[in-house]
Protein backbone atom coordinates (compact mmCIF):
# COMPACT_ATOMS: atom_id res chain seq x y z
CA UNK A 1 0.00 0.00 0.00
CA UNK A 2 2.81 2.36 0.96
CA UNK A 3 4.62 1.66 -2.29
CA UNK A 4 1.37 2.22 -4.16
CA UNK A 5 1.01 5.67 -2.54
CA UNK A 6 4.63 6.54 -3.21
CA UNK A 7 4.19 5.50 -6.82
CA UNK A 8 1.12 7.73 -7.21
CA UNK A 9 2.99 10.66 -5.74
CA UNK A 10 6.39 10.23 -7.36
CA UNK A 11 5.60 8.83 -10.78
CA UNK A 12 4.33 12.12 -12.27
CA UNK A 13 7.51 13.93 -11.25
CA UNK A 14 9.77 12.29 -13.84
CA UNK A 15 8.34 9.04 -15.18
CA UNK A 16 4.94 10.42 -16.11
CA UNK A 17 5.56 14.14 -16.05
CA UNK A 18 2.57 16.18 -17.22
CA UNK A 19 4.72 18.59 -19.22
CA UNK A 20 7.57 16.50 -20.61
CA UNK A 21 5.73 13.21 -21.18
CA UNK A 22 2.05 14.15 -21.51
CA UNK A 23 2.97 17.49 -23.17
CA UNK A 24 0.18 19.33 -21.35
CA UNK A 25 0.13 22.79 -19.80
CA UNK A 26 2.66 24.13 -22.30
CA UNK A 27 0.90 27.51 -22.64
CA UNK A 28 1.51 28.56 -19.07
CA UNK A 29 4.94 26.91 -19.10
CA UNK A 30 5.91 29.36 -21.85
CA UNK A 31 4.13 32.39 -20.50
CA UNK A 32 5.08 32.64 -16.83
CA UNK A 33 8.65 31.35 -16.91
CA UNK A 34 10.61 34.47 -17.90
CA UNK A 35 11.27 35.08 -14.20
CA UNK A 36 11.62 32.62 -11.36
CA UNK A 37 9.36 34.38 -8.85
CA UNK A 38 6.12 34.31 -10.90
CA UNK A 39 6.86 30.71 -11.91
CA UNK A 40 7.00 29.70 -8.25
CA UNK A 41 3.72 31.49 -7.52
CA UNK A 42 2.12 29.87 -10.54
CA UNK A 43 3.36 26.44 -9.43
CA UNK A 44 1.86 26.89 -5.99
CA UNK A 45 -1.41 28.18 -7.44
CA UNK A 46 -1.73 25.29 -9.89
CA UNK A 47 -0.81 22.69 -7.28
CA UNK A 48 -3.43 24.11 -4.90
CA UNK A 49 -6.10 24.05 -7.58
CA UNK A 50 -5.32 20.58 -8.87
CA UNK A 51 -5.23 19.07 -5.37
CA UNK A 52 -8.44 20.81 -4.31
CA UNK A 53 -10.27 19.92 -7.48
CA UNK A 54 -9.20 16.28 -7.44
CA UNK A 55 -10.21 15.75 -3.81
CA UNK A 56 -13.60 17.41 -4.23
CA UNK A 57 -14.35 15.58 -7.48
CA UNK A 58 -13.29 12.30 -5.95
CA UNK A 59 -15.60 12.91 -2.96
CA UNK A 60 -18.65 13.45 -5.17
CA UNK A 61 -17.66 10.94 -7.86
CA UNK A 62 -20.57 8.60 -7.09
CA UNK A 63 -23.10 11.39 -7.62
CA UNK A 64 -21.82 12.75 -10.90
CA UNK A 65 -24.31 12.27 -13.73
CA UNK A 66 -22.20 11.22 -16.70
CA UNK A 67 -24.00 13.60 -19.05
CA UNK A 68 -22.78 16.71 -17.21
CA UNK A 69 -19.63 15.43 -15.55
CA UNK A 70 -17.19 17.59 -17.53
CA UNK A 71 -19.21 20.71 -16.74
CA UNK A 72 -19.28 19.76 -13.06
CA UNK A 73 -15.51 19.32 -13.09
CA UNK A 74 -15.01 22.63 -14.89
CA UNK A 75 -17.29 24.46 -12.46
CA UNK A 76 -15.40 23.12 -9.47
CA UNK A 77 -12.03 23.94 -11.06
CA UNK A 78 -13.18 27.42 -12.07
CA UNK A 79 -14.46 28.18 -8.57
CA UNK A 80 -11.16 27.09 -7.06
CA UNK A 81 -9.23 29.20 -9.55
CA UNK A 82 -11.27 32.29 -8.65
CA UNK A 83 -10.61 31.47 -4.99
CA UNK A 84 -6.85 31.26 -5.58
CA UNK A 85 -6.89 34.43 -7.67
CA UNK A 86 -8.74 36.35 -4.94
CA UNK A 87 -6.37 35.08 -2.26
CA UNK A 88 -3.38 36.13 -4.35
CA UNK A 89 -4.85 39.58 -4.87
CA UNK A 90 -5.32 39.91 -1.13
CA UNK A 91 -1.98 38.54 0.06
CA UNK A 92 0.44 38.78 -2.88
CA UNK A 93 -0.81 41.76 -4.85
CA UNK A 94 2.33 42.51 -6.85
CA UNK A 95 2.74 38.87 -7.79
CA UNK A 96 -0.88 38.54 -8.85
CA UNK A 97 -0.45 41.54 -11.14
CA UNK A 98 2.65 39.99 -12.72
CA UNK A 99 0.75 36.78 -13.41
CA UNK A 100 -2.21 38.80 -14.75
CA UNK A 101 -4.48 36.48 -16.72
CA UNK A 102 -2.45 33.32 -16.27
CA UNK A 103 -3.87 32.44 -12.88
CA UNK A 104 -7.32 32.69 -14.43
CA UNK A 105 -6.17 30.49 -17.27
CA UNK A 106 -5.47 27.61 -14.85
CA UNK A 107 -9.14 26.85 -15.52
CA UNK A 108 -8.22 25.77 -19.03
CA UNK A 109 -5.04 23.97 -18.02
CA UNK A 110 -5.43 20.45 -19.38
CA UNK A 111 -3.44 18.94 -16.52
CA UNK A 112 -6.13 19.86 -13.98
CA UNK A 113 -9.09 18.67 -16.00
CA UNK A 114 -7.07 15.66 -17.16
CA UNK A 115 -6.46 14.43 -13.62
CA UNK A 116 -10.06 15.15 -12.61
CA UNK A 117 -11.48 13.15 -15.50
CA UNK A 118 -8.86 10.40 -15.75
CA UNK A 119 -8.17 9.75 -12.08
CA UNK A 120 -10.21 11.58 -9.46
CA UNK A 121 -13.61 10.71 -10.91
CA UNK A 122 -12.79 6.99 -10.62
CA UNK A 123 -10.72 6.78 -7.41
CA UNK A 124 -11.16 7.45 -3.68
CA UNK A 125 -10.02 10.78 -2.19
CA UNK A 126 -6.65 9.74 -0.74
CA UNK A 127 -5.17 8.28 -3.95
CA UNK A 128 -6.69 11.21 -5.86
CA UNK A 129 -4.98 13.60 -3.46
CA UNK A 130 -1.61 11.90 -3.98
CA UNK A 131 -2.03 11.70 -7.74
CA UNK A 132 -2.97 15.40 -7.95
CA UNK A 133 -0.14 16.46 -5.65
CA UNK A 134 2.29 14.41 -7.75
CA UNK A 135 1.11 16.06 -10.95
CA UNK A 136 1.23 19.49 -9.34
CA UNK A 137 4.81 18.83 -8.26
CA UNK A 138 5.73 17.43 -11.66
CA UNK A 139 4.42 20.61 -13.29
CA UNK A 140 6.21 22.75 -10.70
CA UNK A 141 9.57 21.00 -11.17
CA UNK A 142 9.58 21.70 -14.90
CA UNK A 143 8.18 25.23 -14.55
CA UNK A 144 10.72 26.20 -11.92
CA UNK A 145 13.69 24.70 -13.77
CA UNK A 146 12.67 26.36 -17.05
CA UNK A 147 12.20 29.68 -15.26
CA UNK A 148 15.57 29.38 -13.51
CA UNK A 149 17.36 28.79 -16.82
CA UNK A 150 15.46 31.59 -18.58
CA UNK A 151 15.96 34.16 -15.85
CA UNK A 152 19.65 33.30 -15.44
CA UNK A 153 20.46 33.39 -19.16
CA UNK A 154 17.94 36.06 -20.14
CA UNK A 155 18.45 38.58 -17.35
CA UNK A 156 21.55 37.30 -15.56
CA UNK A 157 19.65 37.07 -12.29
CA UNK A 158 17.80 34.60 -10.09
CA UNK A 159 14.77 35.74 -8.07
CA UNK A 160 15.76 39.27 -9.15
CA UNK A 161 19.18 38.95 -7.48
CA UNK A 162 21.91 39.73 -10.03
CA UNK A 163 24.17 36.68 -10.47
CA UNK A 164 25.88 37.39 -13.77
CA UNK A 165 26.97 41.05 -14.04
CA UNK A 166 25.46 42.53 -17.23
CA UNK A 167 27.49 44.33 -19.89
CA UNK A 168 25.23 47.37 -19.74
CA UNK A 169 25.99 47.68 -16.02
CA UNK A 170 29.72 47.29 -16.52
CA UNK A 171 29.91 43.49 -16.18
CA UNK A 172 30.78 40.84 -18.73
CA UNK A 173 27.52 39.01 -19.38
CA UNK A 174 25.55 39.84 -22.53
CA UNK A 175 22.00 38.63 -21.78
CA UNK A 176 20.41 36.27 -24.27
CA UNK A 177 17.21 38.00 -25.39
CA UNK A 178 15.85 34.81 -26.94
CA UNK A 179 15.44 33.38 -23.45
CA UNK A 180 12.90 36.09 -22.62
CA UNK A 181 10.74 35.24 -25.62
CA UNK A 182 8.39 32.28 -25.92
CA UNK A 183 10.66 30.36 -28.37
CA UNK A 184 13.36 30.29 -25.68
CA UNK A 185 11.01 28.29 -23.47
CA UNK A 186 10.21 25.95 -26.35
CA UNK A 187 13.90 25.21 -26.85
CA UNK A 188 14.47 24.57 -23.15
CA UNK A 189 11.44 22.30 -22.80
CA UNK A 190 12.47 20.48 -25.98
CA UNK A 191 15.98 19.92 -24.67
CA UNK A 192 14.57 18.71 -21.34
CA UNK A 193 12.34 16.20 -23.10
CA UNK A 194 15.36 14.99 -25.09
CA UNK A 195 17.48 14.58 -21.98
CA UNK A 196 14.72 12.79 -20.02
CA UNK A 197 13.93 10.43 -22.88
CA UNK A 198 17.59 9.58 -23.41
CA UNK A 199 17.85 8.81 -19.71
CA UNK A 200 14.59 6.82 -19.65
CA UNK A 201 14.13 5.26 -23.08
CA UNK A 202 10.77 3.81 -21.95
CA UNK A 203 9.31 7.29 -22.58
CA UNK A 204 10.22 7.22 -26.26
CA UNK A 205 7.15 7.23 -28.43
CA UNK A 206 6.75 4.60 -31.10
CA UNK A 207 7.07 6.09 -34.56
CA UNK A 208 3.61 6.51 -35.99
CA UNK A 209 4.70 5.52 -39.45
CA UNK A 210 7.60 3.51 -40.74
CA UNK A 211 8.66 3.60 -44.35
CA UNK A 212 8.35 0.11 -45.66
CA UNK A 213 11.02 -0.80 -48.14
CA UNK A 214 9.49 -3.09 -50.70
CA UNK A 215 11.83 -4.99 -52.97
CA UNK A 216 10.99 -5.02 -56.59
CA UNK A 217 11.06 -8.79 -56.78
CA UNK A 218 8.67 -9.03 -53.84
CA UNK A 219 6.10 -6.82 -55.43
CA UNK A 220 6.25 -8.75 -58.63
CA UNK B 1 -44.65 12.34 24.92
CA UNK B 2 -47.51 13.95 23.13
CA UNK B 3 -44.99 16.09 21.24
CA UNK B 4 -43.42 12.90 19.92
CA UNK B 5 -46.60 11.43 18.62
CA UNK B 6 -47.86 14.74 17.23
CA UNK B 7 -44.75 16.56 15.98
CA UNK B 8 -44.92 20.17 15.06
CA UNK B 9 -46.30 20.61 11.52
CA UNK B 10 -43.10 22.45 10.41
CA UNK B 11 -41.01 19.55 11.58
CA UNK B 12 -43.11 17.05 9.71
CA UNK B 13 -42.81 19.11 6.56
CA UNK B 14 -39.03 19.40 6.97
CA UNK B 15 -38.76 15.64 7.39
CA UNK B 16 -40.84 15.07 4.30
CA UNK B 17 -38.55 17.42 2.37
CA UNK B 18 -35.49 15.60 3.61
CA UNK B 19 -36.94 12.24 2.66
CA UNK B 20 -37.78 13.60 -0.76
CA UNK B 21 -34.27 15.00 -1.21
CA UNK B 22 -32.65 11.77 -0.12
CA UNK B 23 -34.82 9.85 -2.55
CA UNK B 24 -33.84 12.29 -5.27
CA UNK B 25 -30.14 11.79 -4.65
CA UNK B 26 -30.55 8.03 -4.46
CA UNK B 27 -31.92 7.89 -7.96
CA UNK B 28 -29.59 6.56 -10.65
CA UNK B 29 -27.10 9.16 -11.80
CA UNK B 30 -28.54 9.30 -15.28
CA UNK B 31 -32.04 10.21 -14.13
CA UNK B 32 -32.73 13.71 -15.49
CA UNK B 33 -34.18 14.78 -12.13
CA UNK B 34 -30.99 13.82 -10.35
CA UNK B 35 -28.88 15.50 -13.03
CA UNK B 36 -30.80 18.74 -12.52
CA UNK B 37 -30.59 18.46 -8.74
CA UNK B 38 -26.83 17.85 -8.80
CA UNK B 39 -26.28 20.79 -11.15
CA UNK B 40 -28.41 23.06 -8.97
CA UNK B 41 -26.67 22.11 -5.72
CA UNK B 42 -23.24 22.46 -7.33
CA UNK B 43 -24.04 25.92 -8.69
CA UNK B 44 -25.38 27.06 -5.33
CA UNK B 45 -22.38 25.80 -3.38
CA UNK B 46 -19.83 27.19 -5.86
CA UNK B 47 -21.47 30.61 -6.09
CA UNK B 48 -21.71 30.91 -2.30
CA UNK B 49 -18.04 29.97 -1.89
CA UNK B 50 -16.85 32.31 -4.64
CA UNK B 51 -18.87 35.30 -3.50
CA UNK B 52 -18.02 34.77 0.16
CA UNK B 53 -14.29 34.82 -0.67
CA UNK B 54 -14.63 37.84 -2.92
CA UNK B 55 -16.55 39.83 -0.31
CA UNK B 56 -14.42 38.62 2.60
CA UNK B 57 -11.11 39.50 0.99
CA UNK B 58 -12.18 42.80 -0.53
CA UNK B 59 -10.89 45.05 2.31
CA UNK B 60 -7.42 43.49 2.02
CA UNK B 61 -7.44 43.80 -1.75
CA UNK B 62 -8.52 47.42 -1.55
CA UNK B 63 -5.72 48.23 0.87
CA UNK B 64 -3.25 46.62 -1.52
CA UNK B 65 -4.69 48.56 -4.43
CA UNK B 66 -4.42 51.84 -2.49
CA UNK B 67 -0.76 51.18 -1.69
CA UNK B 68 -0.07 50.25 -5.30
CA UNK B 69 -1.78 53.44 -6.46
CA UNK B 70 0.39 55.52 -4.14
CA UNK B 71 3.55 53.99 -5.52
CA UNK B 72 2.30 54.54 -9.09
CA UNK B 73 1.62 58.20 -8.34
CA UNK B 74 5.12 58.59 -6.92
CA UNK B 75 6.63 56.87 -9.95
CA UNK B 76 4.76 58.99 -12.47
CA UNK B 77 5.58 62.15 -10.49
CA UNK B 78 9.26 61.42 -11.09
CA UNK B 79 10.18 62.26 -7.49
CA UNK B 80 13.46 61.34 -5.85
CA UNK B 81 12.48 58.88 -3.10
CA UNK B 82 15.61 56.96 -2.16
CA UNK B 83 15.58 56.02 1.50
CA UNK B 84 11.99 57.09 2.03
CA UNK B 85 9.07 54.91 2.99
CA UNK B 86 6.09 54.85 0.69
CA UNK B 87 4.05 57.09 2.95
CA UNK B 88 6.87 59.59 3.46
CA UNK B 89 7.37 59.84 -0.27
CA UNK B 90 3.66 60.20 -0.85
CA UNK B 91 3.44 63.04 1.68
CA UNK B 92 5.41 65.22 -0.75
CA UNK B 93 2.46 65.13 -3.09
CA UNK B 94 -0.59 67.30 -2.60
CA UNK B 95 -3.89 65.53 -3.23
CA UNK B 96 -7.05 67.38 -4.02
CA UNK B 97 -10.54 66.58 -5.20
CA UNK B 98 -11.79 68.43 -8.26
CA UNK B 99 -15.41 69.10 -9.20
CA UNK B 100 -15.11 68.33 -12.90
CA UNK B 101 -18.09 70.47 -13.97
CA UNK B 102 -16.56 73.68 -12.65
CA UNK B 103 -12.92 72.72 -12.44
CA UNK B 104 -12.81 73.97 -8.84
CA UNK B 105 -11.19 72.20 -5.90
CA UNK B 106 -13.58 70.87 -3.27
CA UNK B 107 -12.55 70.36 0.31
CA UNK B 108 -15.57 68.69 1.91
CA UNK B 109 -14.29 65.15 1.32
CA UNK B 110 -11.05 63.32 1.91
CA UNK B 111 -9.27 62.60 -1.39
CA UNK B 112 -7.52 59.60 0.18
CA UNK B 113 -10.71 57.71 0.90
CA UNK B 114 -12.55 58.93 -2.19
CA UNK B 115 -12.90 56.21 -4.80
CA UNK B 116 -13.83 57.34 -8.28
CA UNK B 117 -14.84 53.78 -9.10
CA UNK B 118 -17.45 53.76 -6.35
CA UNK B 119 -18.60 57.23 -7.34
CA UNK B 120 -19.10 56.13 -10.94
CA UNK B 121 -21.56 53.49 -9.70
CA UNK B 122 -23.45 55.93 -7.51
CA UNK B 123 -26.13 57.88 -9.41
CA UNK B 124 -25.93 60.69 -6.85
CA UNK B 125 -22.20 61.20 -7.41
CA UNK B 126 -21.96 60.67 -11.14
CA UNK B 127 -23.53 61.63 -14.43
CA UNK B 128 -24.68 59.40 -17.29
CA UNK B 129 -22.86 60.13 -20.53
CA UNK B 130 -24.17 60.28 -24.08
CA UNK B 131 -23.03 57.51 -26.43
CA UNK B 132 -20.59 59.57 -28.49
CA UNK B 133 -17.02 60.15 -27.39
CA UNK B 134 -17.34 58.70 -23.94
CA UNK B 135 -14.41 56.25 -24.12
CA UNK B 136 -16.58 53.36 -22.96
CA UNK B 137 -17.46 55.09 -19.71
CA UNK B 138 -21.13 54.73 -18.81
CA UNK B 139 -21.24 57.15 -15.92
CA UNK B 140 -18.65 59.78 -15.18
CA UNK B 141 -17.97 60.60 -11.53
CA UNK B 142 -18.69 64.22 -10.64
CA UNK B 143 -15.41 64.50 -8.80
CA UNK B 144 -11.97 63.13 -9.50
CA UNK B 145 -8.85 63.11 -7.34
CA UNK B 146 -5.82 64.96 -8.71
CA UNK B 147 -2.26 64.96 -7.42
CA UNK B 148 -0.10 68.07 -7.51
CA UNK B 149 3.66 68.24 -7.11
CA UNK B 150 5.03 71.60 -5.98
CA UNK B 151 8.58 72.72 -5.45
CA UNK B 152 9.01 75.82 -3.26
CA UNK B 153 5.33 76.59 -3.82
CA UNK B 154 5.76 76.48 -7.60
CA UNK B 155 3.57 73.95 -9.39
CA UNK B 156 5.76 71.34 -11.12
CA UNK B 157 3.51 68.50 -12.18
CA UNK B 158 -0.21 67.83 -12.40
CA UNK B 159 -1.15 64.16 -12.14
CA UNK B 160 -4.56 63.15 -13.40
CA UNK B 161 -6.15 59.70 -13.06
CA UNK B 162 -7.64 58.58 -16.38
CA UNK B 163 -9.53 55.49 -17.45
CA UNK B 164 -11.45 54.11 -20.38
CA UNK B 165 -12.21 51.02 -22.41
CA UNK B 166 -9.47 49.24 -24.31
CA UNK B 167 -10.25 46.07 -26.22
CA UNK B 168 -11.07 43.62 -23.41
CA UNK B 169 -10.70 45.63 -20.27
CA UNK B 170 -10.90 49.07 -18.75
CA UNK B 171 -7.49 50.73 -18.74
CA UNK B 172 -6.73 52.65 -15.57
CA UNK B 173 -3.81 55.03 -15.72
CA UNK B 174 -2.19 58.20 -14.48
CA UNK B 175 -1.21 61.09 -16.71
CA UNK B 176 1.41 63.59 -15.53
CA UNK B 177 1.23 67.02 -17.16
CA UNK B 178 3.62 69.95 -17.10
CA UNK B 179 2.30 73.09 -15.32
CA UNK B 180 1.07 74.46 -18.67
CA UNK B 181 -1.61 71.75 -18.54
CA UNK B 182 -0.99 70.75 -22.17
CA UNK B 183 2.30 68.88 -22.34
CA UNK B 184 2.67 65.31 -21.13
CA UNK B 185 5.45 64.58 -18.66
CA UNK B 186 4.73 60.91 -18.10
CA UNK B 187 2.01 58.32 -18.52
CA UNK B 188 1.40 54.98 -16.90
CA UNK B 189 -1.32 52.35 -17.04
CA UNK B 190 -1.36 50.47 -13.78
CA UNK B 191 -4.37 48.31 -14.48
CA UNK B 192 -5.21 46.61 -17.76
CA UNK B 193 -6.10 43.17 -19.03
CA UNK B 194 -5.41 43.57 -22.72
CA UNK B 195 -4.11 40.78 -24.96
CA UNK B 196 -0.84 39.57 -23.44
CA UNK B 197 2.12 40.51 -25.62
CA UNK B 198 0.14 42.83 -27.94
CA UNK B 199 -2.30 45.16 -26.20
CA UNK B 200 -0.60 44.60 -22.86
CA UNK B 201 2.34 46.61 -24.21
CA UNK B 202 0.16 49.62 -23.38
CA UNK B 203 1.64 49.31 -19.90
CA UNK B 204 5.14 48.55 -21.17
CA UNK B 205 7.93 51.00 -20.50
CA UNK B 206 9.03 51.20 -24.13
CA UNK B 207 5.69 52.51 -25.39
CA UNK B 208 5.01 54.75 -22.40
CA UNK B 209 8.39 56.41 -22.94
CA UNK B 210 7.01 57.84 -26.23
CA UNK B 211 4.69 60.11 -24.28
CA UNK B 212 6.86 62.66 -22.44
CA UNK B 213 6.98 65.89 -24.42
CA UNK B 214 3.86 65.22 -26.49
CA UNK B 215 1.49 68.18 -26.65
CA UNK B 216 -1.92 66.77 -25.83
CA UNK B 217 -4.03 69.91 -26.14
CA UNK B 218 -3.80 72.61 -28.85
CA UNK B 219 -3.83 76.40 -28.29
CA UNK B 220 -7.63 76.55 -28.42
CA UNK B 221 -7.93 74.03 -25.59
CA UNK B 222 -9.04 71.15 -27.82
CA UNK B 223 -7.56 67.75 -27.00
CA UNK B 224 -5.74 66.71 -30.19
CA UNK B 225 -3.58 63.85 -29.06
CA UNK B 226 -3.87 60.77 -31.25
CA UNK B 227 -2.37 57.31 -31.18
CA UNK B 228 -1.85 56.64 -34.89
CA UNK B 229 -1.46 53.40 -36.78
CA UNK B 230 2.22 52.66 -37.37
CA UNK B 231 5.06 55.03 -36.64
CA UNK B 232 4.95 58.80 -36.35
CA UNK B 233 7.09 60.66 -38.86
CA UNK B 234 9.03 63.08 -36.66
CA UNK B 235 9.20 65.72 -39.43
CA UNK B 236 5.50 65.71 -40.30
CA UNK B 237 3.37 68.61 -39.04
CA UNK B 238 1.59 67.84 -35.77
CA UNK B 239 4.12 65.12 -34.91
CA UNK B 240 4.06 66.50 -31.37
CA UNK B 241 0.35 65.57 -31.19
CA UNK B 242 0.84 61.99 -32.36
CA UNK B 243 2.06 58.81 -30.69
CA UNK B 244 3.13 55.55 -32.38
CA UNK B 245 0.43 52.90 -32.42
CA UNK B 246 0.88 49.55 -30.72
CA UNK B 247 1.42 46.99 -33.45
CA UNK B 248 -1.21 44.28 -33.43
CA UNK B 249 -3.33 46.25 -30.98
CA UNK B 250 -5.29 48.83 -32.96
CA UNK B 251 -8.32 48.68 -30.70
CA UNK B 252 -6.25 49.15 -27.56
CA UNK B 253 -4.48 52.10 -29.25
CA UNK B 254 -7.83 53.62 -30.24
CA UNK B 255 -9.00 53.12 -26.68
CA UNK B 256 -6.08 55.22 -25.44
CA UNK B 257 -6.87 57.98 -27.96
CA UNK B 258 -10.52 57.97 -26.87
CA UNK B 259 -9.83 58.06 -23.17
CA UNK B 260 -7.21 60.79 -23.54
CA UNK B 261 -9.57 62.95 -25.58
CA UNK B 262 -12.43 62.33 -23.18
CA UNK B 263 -10.51 63.15 -20.01
CA UNK B 264 -8.71 66.18 -21.42
CA UNK B 265 -11.92 67.48 -22.98
CA UNK B 266 -14.90 69.49 -21.81
CA UNK B 267 -16.48 66.56 -19.93
CA UNK B 268 -13.23 65.58 -18.26
CA UNK B 269 -10.51 67.75 -16.77
CA UNK B 270 -10.91 70.49 -19.46
CA UNK B 271 -12.41 73.14 -17.14
CA UNK B 272 -9.91 72.30 -14.39
CA UNK B 273 -6.90 72.58 -16.72
CA UNK B 274 -8.22 75.84 -18.23
CA UNK B 275 -8.64 77.33 -14.75
CA UNK B 276 -5.18 76.14 -13.69
CA UNK B 277 -3.41 77.63 -16.72
CA UNK B 278 -5.28 80.95 -16.24
CA UNK B 279 -4.08 80.98 -12.67
CA UNK B 280 -0.50 80.22 -13.70
CA UNK B 281 -0.38 82.91 -16.37
CA UNK B 282 -2.27 85.60 -14.55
Amino acid sequence: MATQSARLLLEPIVDNNPITLQILGICSALAVTTKLAPAITMSIALTAVIVGASVIISLIRRHMPSSIRIIIQMTIIASLVILVDQVLQAFAYERSKQLSVFVGLIITNCIVLGRAEAFASKNPPWPSFLDALGHGLGYSVILISVAAIRELLGSGSLLDVQILPLVKEGGWYEPNGLMLLAPGAFFIIGLMIWVIRSWKPAQLEKPEYRINVVHRTESL
Amino acid sequence: MSAESHPHPHLTRARAWLRWLRALFQRPNDDPRKTLAVALVLCLVCSVVVSATAVGLRPLQERNAARALKSEVIKVAGLETTGMSLDQAFDQIEQRLVELETGEFVDDADPLTYSYRDAAKNPAASRALAEAGRAGIQRRPDRMPVYLVRENGQLQTIILPVYGAGLWSTLHGLLALAPDGRTAKALTFYEQRETAGLGSEVAGERWLSEWPGKVLIDERGEPVIEVVKGRVDADAPHAEHRVDGLSGATLTSNGVTNLMRFWLGEQGYGPFLARLSDENCG
